[in-house]
């Protein structure tokens, strides 16, 4: 038996493989084409031009997209500036939270189609998109209209003022959840919005402004400006902006605070991440792993805070490699809709692209690659969740964000080098730490440079906590009561 | 067993994570079966239980009856298949014994002074043995409960070797009582033991006891038997008990087993539920799927 040692692998056979179980898509309404949410109306754009958003499970197209350009984005920070000036500023705090109250709700009662919606718009599951996107989304709404008459309470002896109109630029990889941060503190605290989703995932957003029409919040408080990088540019450009909030690359990010600087606009950017997720030799190790799943693969690795590196202590390394690939091969990839899909499709065309580059990337540098041997589906973009193991830290596999379901795996010796590791990178937004030992947690925590640091857990998310990074993964902290001083003059 | 010979020390058995361990149990009930794999679920399940009656009152005619219904689940229902096991007292073996002939089923029965586990070592053995005499395939023993609480896991250790020399060649199923245990890491730490020391089988519950078997509870003892495997290359079995009485329940067990040890497990050698009223809405639910609609329970036996 002891020969056999190095061989033994558990089997996960196809034949078990589970029938289908799809999330019906008739619950989701999605008209032919989407115009621009400007002032509490859906306007024709400028530009009488329109892009497609498809479905990355099967590359059909889902809908038209209104492309705004900037005498659009004019008119929606116009409307907002009146909004301001006219109805918001004016509005009681109590009123305000009102309003906000609803729109949550108004997401809760939404929710399954919201999250069909997500899911056909941007390839996560829909056991992601209905399990933690949708309602994650509604408790930010729920959690800030709470603030909205204890701002005093909560920057007590100072007069908290709201800053007017903010210009909003999220994502693709949470769509409605990201609107959701940006849109819920800003209206808390008393400010107008002009937001603009990203160019592959609109609808949701669309879908929410629907949803604020419906709740009747006055006009132009929330504008929504769908397009590309052009009109974000717009909107960064637009002097009657008093505030920037950004999700994003860090490489779009350095642009818009460079656009920024010199001009009165306040900033808070949430940018990229190259996390390391460390487990030592006296961690639970199952749960360990399973954290490390999550870590990585949730969401298709396109997560800012993802763990996308993991250093292993080297006295378990072998075991936990084993434990991780064996893991991986019960993940299930494939049709997004389907109930018991783990790994969706990867968002766009260009970013599996990106993702298939640093395949390549990684193999050329000498680092070996392990995937999962399951089936993918033929046509849609997706990716085989996959780990490089034989890493260093110069590797660009190490040290670039990947964005996609991509794990470096290196190991280390000692408390301190691990530290060393972690930190040893230009971003700092997220680190996970596995280890059963309560002083070793706080020793760890404690001297790792980033925003959130996660123990005996990864991708943990609530309304209540603070988010946000150091360095290059950006400014200001989203999420908690610091989530509001980014929107308030304290 | 050569690859055993460095018994590692139970103290500095692998830790679980509370949070961890319970937030994976729930993820495998998320997973949807419908169609052909619910069928195949559900036929498997069946054919996974251990039918049990574990009752002072159990009478000859009780465990005749028992039998019968093992042999014949639904006869409504052609081409279904038995369930593993019968689960007696060692005074009912001879009587299951005989009433389920050639059919294949095994008796499986309890011993060691069931369920407390309460006795000397001789008395044990005695039960173990007497049990193995009147013909029972395979031993559901407790383990001293106490003891193990005591921190005396040589003790328990030793009990479960012993108890093992005397079942010969039927299999050992070594009963942990996780609802006594208190914490997942003592139920991790108590599989160690179990398995080091011999048993086939590592099982979660008397079913005396509240709670018996749970999804975390057992989800810790199979990533306990896949560390055994990866070390030593042997498969031990596994047996919830207690507490399972729903085919969706059952479904998400055989989910989390498929998931974490892999097809190899998924058969009645290497894994069993204890369990007397799940084999009904088992089948009530495969009724349901041939006929499309639900039949009240009086259309199914009982026994």
């Amino acid at each position: 038996m002891a020969s056999k040692k190095n061989t033994i692998k558990l089997q996960f056979n196809s034949s078990r493989n589970l029938a289908p179980a799809p999330e019906s898509k008739s619950v989701a309404k999605i008209a032919d084409k989407y115009d621009l949410f400007i002032n509490g109306k859906f306007e024709k754009p400028s530009s009488k031009k329109y892009f497609n958003t498809i479905n990355p499970a099967n590359e059909e197209k889902l809908s038209s997209i209104a492309e705004g350009n900037g005498a659009d984005v004019n008119k929606a920070v116009v409307a907002a500036r009146n909004a301001y000036e006219k109805i918001w500023k004016k509005t009681s705090a109590k009123e305000r939270s009102k309003y906000i109250y609803r729109i949550a709700r108004m997401i809760q009662e939404r929710a399954r189609e919201l999250a069909v919606i997500e899911t056909l718009d941007g390839g996560k599951s829909i056991r992601e998109s209905r399990d933690f996107d949708v309602p994650t989304a509604a408790n930010h709404f729920f959690y800030y209209a709470g603030w909205a008459d204890k701002l005093e309470y909560a920057f007590p002896n100072r007069k908290p003022q709201s800053l007017g109109v903010a210009g909003q630029i999220i994502p693709w990889n949470f769509p409605l959840l990201m609107a959701a941060w940006k849109i819920a503190p800003a209206l808390a605290t008393g400010n107008t919005v002009v937001l603009k989703p990203a160019e592959t995932t609109p609808l949701t957003a669309l879908k929410l402004a629907e949803i604020i029409q419906e709740a009747d919040l006055p006009p132009g408080v929330v504008n929504i400006i769908t397009g590309a990088g052009a009109t974000g540019a717009a909107l960064v450009n637009h002097p009657d902006i008093n505030k920037i909030a950004f999700t994003g690359s860090t490489d779009v990010g350095k642009i818009i605070q460079k656009a920024i600087a010199g001009t009165n606009k306040k900033a808070t950017l949430e940018l990229g991440g190259k996390a390391a997720n460390i487990i030592f030799d006296d961690a639970p190790l199952d749960q360990a792993v399973e954290g490390v799943i999550n870590g990585i693969f949730f969401n298709q690795g396109h997560v800012c805070c993802a763990g996308s590196r993991l250093f292993v202590q080297e006295s378990v390394y072998k075991i936990v490699l084993q434990k991780l690939k064996d893991r991986m091969e019960s993940l299930i990839v494939g049709d997004p809709l389907d109930k018991n899909t783990d790994i969706g499709a990867i968002n766009s065309k260009q970013q599996l692209d990106v993702i298939q580059k640093y395949l390549k990337i990684g193999q050329q540098e000498g680092a070996d690659m392990f995937q999962s041997s399951c089936n993918i589906p033929k046509k849609g973009f997706y990716c085989r969740p996959t780990i490089f193991t034989n890493v260093a830290q110069s590797n660009r596999i190490a040290q670039e964000e990947i964005f996609g379901p991509v794990l470096a795996i290196q190991t280390f010796r000692t408390e301190d080098e691990a530290i060393e590791k972690a930190n040893n990178t230009p971003f700092g937004l997220s680190a996970g730490v596995w280890t059963d030992k309560g002083s070793k947690i706080f020793n760890m925590t404690s001297k790792l440079r980033a925003g959130v640091i996660w123990a005996n857990t990864y991708n943990k998310f609530d309304p209540t906590s603070p988010f946000g990074g150091y360095k290059e993964s950006g400014f200001g902290r989203e999420g908690g009561l610091h989530g509001l001083e980014g929107y308030l003059k304290v | 067993m050569t690859e055993l010979k460095t018994i590692p020390d139970f103290s500095l058995t692998p830790r679980i994570d509370q949070v961890g361990i319970e937030e994976r149990a729930s993820r495998f009930t998320k997973r949807s079966i419908k169609n052909e794999t619910k069928i195949n679920g559900l036929k498997l399940a069946l054919n996974m239980i251990d039918l049990t009656t574990l009752e002072g009152k159990d009478t000859d005619g009780k465990v005749q009856q028992l039998c019968y219904k093992a042999r014949h689940l639904h006869d409504a229902y052609p081409g279904l298949p038995t369930v593993a096991a019968v689960c007696v007292y060692p005074s009912m073996v001879g009587i299951a014994k005989k009433a389920l002939g050639n059919s294949g089923i095994k008796v499986a029965s309890v011993a060691t002074a069931f369920p407390s586990g309460q006795s000397s070592r001789d008395v044990k053995l005695r039960d173990t043995k007497f049990a193995i005499n009147q013909g029972a395939d395979e031993i559901d023993m407790v383990i001293s409960r106490g003891k193990f609480h005591q921190g005396e896991y040589n003790f328990v250790f030793d009990e479960i070797a012993a108890i093992k020399e005397a079942c010969g060649k039927a299999r050992l199923k070594v009963i942990l009582e996780t609802g006594e245990l208190g914490s997942y890491d003592k139920v991790r730490r108590a599989s160690d033991i179990a398995m080091y020391a011999g048993a086939d089988f590592i099982k979660t519950s008397t079913g005396k006891i509240s709670p018996a078997a749970t999804m975390p509870v057992t989800l810790v003892m199979l990533e306990a038997i896949r560390d055994f495997y990866y070390k030593t290359g042997k498969m031990i079995a596994m047996k919830p008990a207690g507490g399972i009485s729903k085919s969706k329940l059952a479904l998400h067990y055989l989910v989390m087993l498929n998931e974490v040890l892999g097809e190899e497990w998924m058969n009645n050698e290497w894994f069993r539920f204890g369990a007397s009223s799940l084999a009904n809405d088992i089948l009530m639910q495969l009724m349901k799927q041939k006929t499309g609609v639900y039949q009240s329970a009086d259309y199914f036996a009982l026994d």
